[in-house]
């Protein structure tokens, strides 16, 4: 295989995985700006996954070609109702916001598992018939270079995932909510004297990550695996969150993040194919995305640094 | 109520309410929670058998929760407890069975080699968050996830197929007598060990000058560092004596119960379970017992209710779930156990 022939086998790829890393990595964005740590994301992603494959096995017939898009919609819905829990335990109840991350973890994928053993009596769903279309790009496809490897054969949802980012940074930095979320991230007192509600502030960003990291996981599991069983996230949830540390909470660069760590699972996956990657043992491929969140965290490629008030409740009247 | 009966009753009360909405889950789906819960009693306690695999169960789940527990005391959260334990696990299993050496020496040699491999997985957290101040919590994740890619490589190229060789019987925990007396379960000498390290804790944190410092860190890192103790060394330690129980509950696996490691498709979830353990347990050695044994007999019993009441195994996950969560919501139980004690108070 020629270079060319490589990158036109791998950006699609990388693009593809990219896709869900990206809604989820963006709701990480919004839920940490806002000052709660949401390690939940894999869990939330799980929900996601399974409630779109559940809607799409039940309502193919009936929606036909809209299938995909509105099983994403349902799973956004359940996720960020889902998310309700998390934000009540770490607003509300001022639980440890990483404890209940982690029991969201647990309890995303027990839930969904036990209704898939309830319905269908066996570990993993039955196949998808309409996963999300590929198309291509009328005109952009013909650029030279660039619309082979951009624009043919690219699913929807990961068009959907760019404009997704570039509303999330309009949001978060051209419209008041924005400064609101952010404010109340670095410094939730302050912002509480201005007379913004901090609490309720928190609850929208929570529930808005629940809501994206649930259209990532449906995303995933509607292009990539087409049924849903115990190991179809396996991580891609904490990968996401590593996107969006190593992006440094901005939802662009959460992008960016998001479609190297695309790249990187795509190399691994395809090494074997490739002529000069063929004696490199995956392995190093495999650990690459979580090597370089630690780097990045340790300041060795640009520092990253959490919003201030991240990880703490806020607690009226304390100083 | 004193503070005391609070701290004793916000778990109590926590699991409590995890059966009671797992119950409630089970009737919505059209199971019966009565059926379901004997199934599970019966999977813990129905027979000497099925006693002696919970026991099993338990030592890994011990194990877990002295890491997170210990990390915790010292104000560090240590998730990355999954990936130290597979790495234990693998450096046990590795020892068992690349070495021969007379028993006395081989079964230490492998027990240490399982703690010390998870020493040094918490050595790298505990050296960034020490010198750098970077945030544990996300670089355990990390962690976790390049000790899963790293050990399936490893066996690959240690023993050329998808699992290592089988542990030679000079490393085993394995017992004839524990074995024959619970109608030949897996249970194994693993259970002492994991009770040994519970005084160890228990020791290093009540009885010497360490366990007072790491502790002072946990409690106020600027105070201890105003009375002259080394924050930084005392950090590292604490994540390097946590990776190192962790480490442990992995060679509960590989010289113990399953004498092997074979490829890892995910994560074995001992390490999640032990974060459960040590919150249910208030951090305390003895709490960690009483956690472990609750949340293992769970887990161990929970593979009785398929057959016995066709409940899913999952619905165990679901209760364990929900546990953690009230324990963690702890604040507002407390606000509304406060309110029954006043009006109580004011009659």
């Amino acid at each position: 295989m020629g270079f060319l022939d490589i990158l036109y086998f791998i950006v699609p790829i990388t693009i593809s995985y990219a896709a869900p890393l990206i809604f989820t990595a963006i709701g990480g964005v919004f839920s940490e700006r806002s000052g709660v740590v949401n390690i939940g994301l894999e869990g939330l992603m799980v929900m996601g996954a399974f409630i779109g494959i559940l809607f799409n096995l039940t309502f193919a017939g009936t929606f036909g070609a809209w299938t995909p898009w509105l099983a994403l919609l349902a799973a956004m819905i359940v996720s960020a109702i889902f998310s309700i829990m998390h934000a009540v335990a770490s607003i509300t109840f001022r639980a440890d916001q990483v404890v209940s991350g982690v029991a969201i973890n647990m309890l995303g994928i027990a839930v969904a598992l036990f209704t898939v053993k309830l319905i269908f009596g066996k570990g993993q769903t039955d196949f998808i018939q309409r996963s999300i279309p590929r198309f291509n790009v009328p005109f952009l496809e013909d650029i030279p270079f660039i619309g082979p490897m951009f624009f043919k054969g690219i699913y929807g949802s990961s068009i959907l995932a760019v404009l997704v980012a570039l509303l999330a940074w309009f949001v978060i930095y051209k419209m008041p909510f924005g400064l609101r979320l952010r404010s109340v991230g670095e410094h939730p007192l302050a912002a509480d004297t201005m007379g913004i509600n901090v609490t309720k502030i928190r609850y929208i960003a929570v529930i808005i990550s629940g809501g994206l990291a649930g259209i990532g996981g449906a995303i995933y599991s509607q292009t990539m695996t087409n049924d849903f069983g115990h190991a179809t996230i396996n991580g891609q949830g904490f990968m996401a969150l590593a996107a969006m540390i190593f992006g440094k909470w901005h939802p662009i660069g959460a992008m960016g993040a998001a479609l190297f760590f695309g790249f990187a699972q795509a190399l691994a996956i395809s090494a074997p194919s490739i002529e000069f990657l063929k004696n490199v043992p995956t392995v190093y491929l495999h650990i690459l995305p979580y090597v370089l969140t630690i780097l990045a965290l340790a300041g060795f490629i640009g520092r990253a640094t959490a919003p201030k008030a991240s990880g703490q409740p806020y607690i009226k009247g304390q100083r | 109520m004193s503070n005391r009966v609070i701290n004793l009753l916000v778990p109590v009360i926590s699991i409590i309410l995890g059966l009671i909405v797992g119950a409630i889950v089970m009737i919505f789906s059209g199971y019966d929670p009565v059926t379901a819960y004997i199934a599970l009693w019966n999977g813990i306690f129905g027979d000497a058998y099925a006693i002696g695999e919970t026991i099993r169960q338990i030592s890994p789940y011990i194990l877990a929760g002295l890491a997170v527990a210990f990390a915790f005391r010292a104000g560090l959260f240590n998730i990355g407890v999954e990936g130290q334990l597979i790495v234990g696990w693998f450096a046990a299993a590795y020892v068992g069975s690349a070495f021969d050496l007379p028993k006395i020496i081989h079964l230490p040699f492998a027990l240490i080699a399982a703690a010390l491999a998870g020493a040094l997985w918490g050595l790298v957290p505990g050296i960034l968050k020490a010198a750098l101040r970077v945030h544990e919590v996300i670089v355990t994740i990390m962690m976790n996830y390049i000790a899963l890619h790293v050990v399936n490589a490893l066996i690959k190229t240690v023993s050329g197929s998808y699992k290592t060789e089988k542990i030679h019987e000079t490393a085993s925990l394995r017992s004839e007598f524990l074995s024959n007396i619970t109608d030949y379960s897996t249970l194994h000498y693993g259970i002492l060990v994991a009770l040994a390290m519970v005084g160890v804790m228990w020791f290093l944190l009540d009885k010497t000058k360490t366990g007072y410092e790491l502790k002072s860190v946990g409690f106020n890192e600027h105070a201890s560092q105003y009375a002259g103790m080394n924050v930084n060394r005392n950090i590292v330690l604490s994540m390097v004596i946590s990776g190192a129980f962790a480490g442990l509950a992995g060679s509960m696996e590989a010289l113990g119960t399953f004498g092997y490691l074979a490829n890892l498709g995910g994560f074995t979830g001992i390490g999640f379970d032990g974060i459960a353990v040590a919150l249910l347990g208030a951090n305390t050695p003895l709490g960690v017992i009483f956690g472990a044994s609750l949340f293992g007999s769970l887990k161990y019993g929970a593979g009785n209710m398929p057959n016995e009441a066709g409940v899913p195994t999952e619905i165990v996950s679901i209760i364990i779930a929900l546990i953690i969560f009230f324990v963690a919501s702890g604040y507002i139980i407390r606000v509304i156990l406060n309110r029954v004690n006043k009006k109580k108070g004011a009659k």
